[in-house]
């Protein structure tokens, strides 16, 4: 009969109390797996995210981290809005162009050039012999005059850095979901994946057109935890609540043409829509001062001019005009450069000026994640391995309890021949075995738990989690200078000889009784 | 087999007095021996029995079991001995109450550190009669039961002196005999020494050798002198 078996019997011995000192032990180590777990499928969370695919987010000045938050997450409120030109600095010469054709300012121009036409041609009509060479100089003139006028003549300042720029439009709620303004280029050139590589996949429908002859400026996606909670699909109608997910809802409604498929990101909690439309909804233009345009015509927000011009549709919506320049805006760029070094110089150029403010989303994650995150975890995981400790000092107080009754059986064992060193051993094993079978049961219990959560855990944070998933090793924790051993492997894997470690420390008392226990006067008991 | 010259022994009392309790100048058991040292409570039976099996220690003398000096081993040199050579049973049974009858039995060889001889804690329990209760815990048995599977206990490791205190003391008259008669068997069969203790005259009478302790220790027979 070996050892274990001797202290198994004794644990058995004493079963209600061993199995409220296991139960202690397991609840101890479940909150740890339940600590580990989530510190896990954060820190996995944060590396499926931090291959953005994009580089730099252009915003607002403000607060770096809330921008990152707001941005990349759908977190927090944001601060402000940039111009919807400034945005324009960001893309090429011929978008820049078909961009400001949009504008109030060129309506004017425009309407400015209809009139010297009517004028012109009163006076060919009079018989002014040089009215139709008067009118092709004064058109060139008025043409060169417009392009001053309109900043048409130069590509974006930052355009030549810049592979893609994505506009995303924040403020409004679907449910409790944010919703987001922006262009087709968010799923067509936008990639996520640790290497940025993994286009956004649609389970249902495509992506948004920018105008379409069936719902005009008015389509939609909706990421995969949008469509499953708000238990919409493909060519169901939304009309998204402004500013708080309680607000008053907007009149248009949106219509969902594409579901994504689940992607881990944030974008699987957030509903798309066309950036057009969301300019078109109530209160989402920017007022602006009439008096700024005192020569504006009445007709001149009527033209259609500037739409003919527009690289994504040639067809002019019946019931919709898109929502000029000057009354657009931005709550933040998504940026990718065409280099880093680049887009470092690019960053240094816009930070120095008062327009707006450029941040690595990357450094501030990071940042958030090692100032924050890791020290709340380390927090979590210091107050769950006390919940052991003071779990470990139960069977500790369990034995030691037990060793007044036990004395008696101490004393034969030892009169049967069982040496100092072997009945210390045994009760050194009791609660080994009582730690372990604890924390077995602990560890099963914690990652049935994962297992029951793993719906949810996927739905929010795309991370997938089984009954055998362990935690990854802590990389960013580094006790006493262990951080490389530490890093070694999966913390749970840890939790084993650190649950022996601890059953011999808080065994030793009682194993020291048992090995000072005087044979022959307990055996006379 | 067993030769014990000048052992002596004293307890320190509380007020500070030293109680006397062995005093015996040379005592000896023959190879295979079975013999019986009669006494009344408190004559210092037990405690000789201790000494003998290295429990307890001596103040001074020898004591030599098959030419070792236990008195000059180890503790752990002594527990090693005591596991290997002795074998004891006890007044009180002391069966561990968390383990079957066999695994009582097996206890025993557990901390001899050698072969765990399952076949022979069967046949002991068998040579007892409690083969089909091997897997009782000691709850569930009778005293005579009990002390039955003790002895099949102190035998397991074929032990070359097995020492029995009391071992019929708190068990019913039909049993004491059982139990006198497997003990005195056994040990003829494996030619083992026995030195039992008893006060009872009617398992004295069935041994050729009966000693009086006060004929062996001088601190029990100066007392007798003094009441007389």
């Amino acid at each position: 009969m070996s050892l274990f078996r001797i202290a198994w019997r004794s644990i058995q011995q004493r079963g209600l109390a061993s199995f409220l000192t296991a139960v202690s032990m397991a609840l101890g180590v479940m909150m740890v797996v339940a600590v580990l777990s989530v510190h896990g499928v954060v820190a996995k969370s944060f590396r499926n995210n931090s291959s953005l695919g994009y580089n730099q987010i252009v915003g607002a000045k403000g607060g770096k981290l809330q921008l990152t938050m707001n941005t990349v997450f759908y977190l927090s409120k944001p601060v402000e809005n940039i111009p919807y030109e400034y945005y324009l600095e960001f893309v090429s010469a011929t978008e820049r162009q078909a961009g400001l054709r949009n504008t109030i300012r060129s309506e004017i121009h425009q309407a400015q050039w209809e009139t010297l036409n009517i004028l012109l041609g009163i006076d060919s009509n009079s018989g002014v012999p040089l009215a139709g060479l008067g009118s092709k100089i004064a058109g060139e003139l008025f043409e060169a005059r417009g392009q001053q006028l309109l900043d048409l003549d130069r590509g974006g300042r930052f355009g030549q850095f810049t592979a893609f720029a994505i506009p995303v439009c924040l403020g409004d709620y679907f449910g409790q979901f944010r919703v987001v303004g922006t262009t087709p280029d968010m799923f067509d050139k936008l990639r996520h994946g640790p290497a940025s590589d993994q286009p956004f996949e649609f389970a249902a429908g495509r992506n948004f057109k920018h105008w379409s002859e069936e719902h005009g400026y008015f389509e939609a996606v909706v990421g995969a935890s949008v469509a499953r909670e708000m238990k919409v699909g493909v060519g169901d109608g939304f009309s998204p609540s402004h500013g708080d997910p309680e607000g008053a809802r907007h009149g248009d409604q949106f219509r969902i043409v594409g579901v994504l498929e689940y992607s881990g990101t944030p974008n699987d909690r957030a509903a798309f829509i066309n950036l057009e439309g969301f300019y078109l909804m109530d209160d989402h233009a920017k007022p602006i001062d009439v008096g700024e345009f005192d020569s504006l015509p009445d007709d001149a927000e009527s033209s259609s001019a500037a739409e003919d011009d527009q690289p994504n549709h040639a067809e002019a919506d019946p019931e919709f005009e898109r929502l000029p320049v000057e009354q657009r805006e931005v709550s933040a760029v998504l940026i990718r450069n065409t280099s880093d070094i680049i887009g470092m110089s690019m960053s240094n150029s816009i930070n120095e000026g008062n327009d707006a403010q450029c941040v690595q989303p990357i450094r501030e994650i990071t940042v958030l994640f090692e100032e924050f995150v890791g020290p709340v975890q380390l927090a979590l995981l210091v107050v769950t391995a006390l919940i052991c400790v003071v779990s470990g000092i139960s069977i500790l107080v369990s034995i030691y309890n037990s060793m007044s009754d036990r004395k008696h059986e101490i004393a034969v064992m030892r009169a049967l021949g069982a040496g100092r060193s072997t009945v210390m051993t045994v009760i050194l094993l009791e609660s080994i075995l009582l730690s372990l079978a604890g924390g077995t049961v602990g560890w099963t219990g914690g990652h049935a738990l994962n297992m029951a959560a793993s719906g949810e855990i996927e739905a929010r944070t795309g991370v997938s989690v089984g009954f055998l998933s362990f935690a990854p090793p802590l990389e960013n924790l580094d006790l006493w200078g262990l951080g490389p051993i530490i890093g070694l492997m999966s913390p749970e894997l840890w939790l084993i000889p650190a649950l022996i470690l601890l059953a011999i420390i808080v065994g030793f008392l009682p194993a020291l009784a048992a090995y000072q226990t005087d044979v022959a006067k307990s055996l006379g008991a | 087999m067993l030769v014990l010259e000048g052992v002596k022994k004293s307890y320190l009392e509380a007020n500070g007095d030293i109680l006397p309790i062995l005093d015996i100048d040379r005592f000896r058991v023959g190879q295979a021996e079975q013999m019986v040292l009669v006494g009344p409570s408190g004559c210092g039976k037990t405690t000789l029995l201790h000494i003998i099996a290295g429990i307890g220690r001596s103040d001074a003398g020898s004591i030599r079991i098959d030419n070792v000096e236990v008195s000059q081993l180890s503790e752990a040199g002594r527990d090693r001995y005591r596991a290997i050579k002795l074998g004891y049973v006890f007044q009180t049974f002391n069966l561990l109450p968390a383990f079957t009858a066999l695994e009582n039995v097996l206890l025993g060889m557990t901390f001899a550190r050698g072969k765990k001889d399952s076949q022979r804690a069967r046949q002991l329990l068998d040579r007892v009669g409690l083969g089909s209760r091997a897997s009782h815990k000691p709850a569930a048995m009778s005293v005579g039961e009990q002390q039955r599977v003790a002895v099949a206990r102190a035998l397991a490791n074929r032990p070359r002196l097995l020492l029995a205190d009391e071992p019929t003391a708190n068990v019913d008259p039909a049993n004491q005999q059982l139990i006198i008669d497997l003990i005195r068997e056994t040990c003829r069969e494996e030619e083992i020494t026995l030195l039992l203790v008893t006060h009872s005259t009617e398992v004295a009478s069935q041994f050729d050798r009966v000693d009086r302790l006060e004929d062996v220790n001088r601190v029990v027979s100066k007392t007798a002198m003094k009441v007389s």
